[in-house]
């Protein structure tokens, strides 16, 4: 069957993504993690989709939901990198550990 | 308003058994006769208010009243002389059941009508002597405001139609008395007289109390009337509680006209201003004991005779040995003080062995000459400022004005040709007529007595040499008006009731007095008997002789003729027999270890209670402060926030502020989750 090899794949993305997540220190790199971990997401809705074959076509319409959202995200990310990096000259995140005791 | 008295009063002169009653009710002047009452009452409160800025004080206020009050008493006292008033005026206040009615009124007889006018004119001319006696004193304004209340309750007693209304008003009167005689309070002495005279009165008023509810629950009804009417007609509801109720209300009258052994007020009262001994001695407060015997007398005549024996027994001795004390008293106040004690019981000897109008007539007659010399004391004592014989002497020639009035009231209270003869002799014959002859013959020697220490007085003070301090100096004419004119009637009241004589169109006393309801079985004399008449006037002139040689010596034994003895008798009448010591005694016994136990069982028991509570609330309060607030209340509080402190000290070290350490525990919570989502469950 081919759903297994779409779901190692979302795994595997999803895995990558979770260790760019934790191990990059670039803010820019930590967003693309998270963007890879929510395409691993996607491939899996569009994957059980074509196995289930909805009326509706739910995995379809809620995996283009979430591209949505990642790109609007994304957006809203970007933007808070860049203010941030205009102030303090560094996109490190261990250098924005200001909200602590 | 009933006129019940005078309804009864037509009835029985119907039925043709009560001759005497053929008066008529005297109209207006009968009808409208409870001003007296009120007017000095009104006086009381209107003096309170206005008084301080009067120029007299108030003093003008009470002689208004009593002035007005004098031309009711007169209008009436002539329509009675003349043909006779009988009424009565009654309104409800209040009832008990159906049976019982409280009624206040007035009663317009005889008898009250002769109490009405001795009130008012005796009260007149003494208020308008205080006028000048009390002129500069302390408090006049409350001196008057009393003064006025006196008479006034004096009024409401005698114009009293039941037992009621009499008890309202003997308390009044007691009430007032002891106002002014503890009237100068800043003395500690003065303050015990009054309270002296408050309480025995208050003892024998317990009497006067039980008496009346006795005899008022067992006939249902308090009216004088209805009582002597029911006594008369041998009502046997009454005869079941006459003897008792009767011996009740005798030991009350015996607290108010000082019967032995009550009479130990008296004296003491002398602690008043003298116009206050004047008015009490004369009008006021020691008759109202006699007017309730003759008020009540067919109570005693028909039913409660045996009381009578038991009444001349204390009046003889009251009569001769209290008559007595006055011998060694140095006080002028005190030898007429303890002279109104043995007139008081000729006169309720008198009463009690059926001469009604002799006791009254001497009852009369001893107001005004009582009255006068009481204001000569009076002014006596405003000459030389002080009480005392002993400071006295020669005023004879410093105050003449008072001298020859002091001079009349003397004779005729010695019982000397002058107005005290006549009741004297009088209470003699009844005595004599109704076979008491050895109450006479005591009577007899009473009045040896009373001429003796008269004479005493009179030599002490007005003749030999001055002893006092100063130059006395006759009172002003406010006062020596009121003696000139209290003079008149001393001298000459006798003759109203000469046996045997009437005085054409206003008769004379017997007739005014024979204007009543009930029939009374009196004893009158209708001539003199000049064989009694010759021994009182013996005795009396032979004990003024004595008093004589023994008292009027010259400057130079003056000393001597004051230390006159007697030998155990002087000593015993010093310490009036002992009878102050015994109620003292008395008053310590309760004032003493019985008060001590009181204390003692009031600090040790009563008050254990509420202390051993209080302590017990105490020592709550400090358990509830020390334990449960500031340890358990408290520890909690203070423990939560330790912990929470703490807790917090520990877990902000988990802020670290770092992201990737946020998403690392995440992602480890979101595995376990799968773990256990997959494999667990």
């Amino acid at each position: 069957m081919l759903l297994n090899q779409f779901l190692v794949l979302g795994a595997a993305l999803f895995a990558m993504g979770v260790y760019g997540l934790l191990v990059r220190r670039n803010i820019v790199l930590i967003l693309l993690s998270v963007e890879l971990m929510l395409t691993a997401v996607n491939i899996n809705l569009v994957a059980f989709e074509a196995y289930l074959v909805t009326a509706d076509a739910v995995g379809q319409v809620f995996a283009i939901f979430v591209i949505t959202v990642a790109a609007a995200e994304v957006g809203i990310g970007l933007a808070i990198v860049l203010m941030i990096f205009r102030n303090r000259k560094s996109a490190n995140v261990d250098d924005l550990s200001l909200m602590r005791w | 308003m009933v006129n019940s008295l005078y309804r009864l009063a037509l009835v029985a002169a119907e039925e043709g058994e009560h001759a005497e009653i053929h008066a008529g009710d005297g109209g207006f002047w009968a009808d409208t006769a409870g001003i007296m009452l009120v007017l000095p009452v009104v006086a009381f409160l209107v003096i309170l208010i206005v008084g301080k800025h009067m120029k007299h004080k108030g003093g003008e206020i009470a002689v208004a009243a009593l002035a007005i009050n004098l031309v009711w008493a007169s209008v009436l006292f002539y329509l009675n002389a003349t043909g006779g008033v009988i009424d009565q005026t009654t309104f409800e206040i209040g009832r008990i059941g159906s049976g019982l009615v409280f009624e206040i009124g007035w009663v317009v007889d005889g008898l009250s009508i002769l109490m009405f006018w001795l009130v008012n004119f005796v009260g007149l001319l003494v208020f308008i002597y205080a006028l000048g006696y009390m002129h500069g004193d302390r408090r006049v304004d409350w001196f008057f405001a009393a003064f006025s209340l006196f008479a006034g309750a004096m009024l409401i007693l005698v114009g009293a139609p039941n037992l009621i209304q009499l008890i309202i008003g003997w308390e009044g009167v007691g009430l007032a008395s002891y106002f002014l005689i503890g009237f100068y309070w800043e003395d500690l002495a003065n303050v015990k007289a009054g309270n002296k005279a408050f309480m025995v009165n208050k003892l024998a008023d317990v009497g006067l109390v039980l008496g009346a509810i006795l005899v008022g629950v067992a006939l249902g009804t308090w009216d004088f009337g209805a009582i002597n009417l029911a006594a008369f007609e041998g009502n046997a509801e009454l005869a079941a509680v006459a003897g008792v109720g009767g011996l009740l209300l005798f030991i009350g009258a015996m607290g108010k006209s000082a019967q032995f052994p009550f009479h130990i007020w008296l004296p003491d009262a002398m602690a008043g201003p003298t116009p206050v001994s004047a008015l009490m001695h004369a009008a006021t407060m020691v008759t109202a004991g006699i007017y309730l015997m003759a008020r009540l007398f067919p109570l005693y005549e028909y039913m409660a005779s045996d009381i009578r024996t038991t009444m001349i027994v204390i009046g003889t001795i009251t009569l001769f040995g209290v008559g007595l004390l006055a011998i060694v008293a140095d006080d002028i106040k005190k030898v007429l003080a303890y002279s109104t004690v043995s007139q008081l019981g000729y006169m309720m000897t008198a009463i009690a062995a059926g001469g009604y109008t002799a006791g009254l007539f001497h009852l009369f007659t001893h107001a005004a000459f009582k009255a006068l010399l009481f204001l000569c004391a009076g002014s006596v004592i405003h000459a030389v400022h002080s009480n005392n014989m002993s400071d006295m002497g020669g005023l004879r020639k410093y105050t003449p004005t008072t001298f020859w009035t002091w001079i009349v009231g003397a004779l005729a209270l010695s019982g000397i040709g002058l107005s005290g003869f006549w009741s004297k002799d009088e209470i003699l014959g009844t005595l004599s007529h109704e076979g008491y002859t050895a109450v006479m013959w005591i009577s007899v020697a009473g009045a040896f007595v009373t001429a003796f220490y008269m004479a005493r007085a009179t030599f002490l003070t007005f003749f030999g040499t001055y002893k006092g301090h100063g130059e006395p100096h006759e009172s002003p004419k406010i006062m020596t008006v009121p003696l000139i004119i209290l003079a008149v009637p001393s001298a000459l009241m006798g003759i109203l009731n000469i046996p045997g004589v009437s005085l054409g169109r206003i008769r004379n006393y017997t007739e005014w007095l024979a204007v009543r309801l009930v029939p009374m079985g009196d004893h009158h004399p209708e001539a003199i008997d000049w064989g009694l008449a010759i021994i009182g006037l013996t005795a009396a002139l032979l004990g003024g002789l004595i008093g004589y040689v023994i008292y009027y010596g010259d400057a130079e034994t003056q000393l001597e003729r004051d230390s006159f003895e007697i030998p155990v008798l002087f000593p015993l009448l010093r310490k009036k027999y002992y009878i102050d010591d015994l109620a003292l005694g008395i008053v310590a016994l309760f004032t003493g270890p019985f008060a001590r136990f009181a204390n003692w069982t009031n600090t040790y028991v009563i008050d254990a209670v509420p202390n051993a509570i209080g302590a017990g609330v105490k020592a709550l309060g400090v358990f509830v402060y020390g334990t449960v607030d500031q340890k358990a209340v408290d520890g909690v509080f203070n423990g939560l926030s330790a912990a929470t402190d703490g807790a917090g000290s520990a877990v902000r070290k988990w802020q670290t502020g770092r992201i990737q350490q946020y998403a690392a525990a995440f992602v480890a919570g979101a595995l376990i989750l799968v773990v256990l989502f997959v494999f667990v469950l």
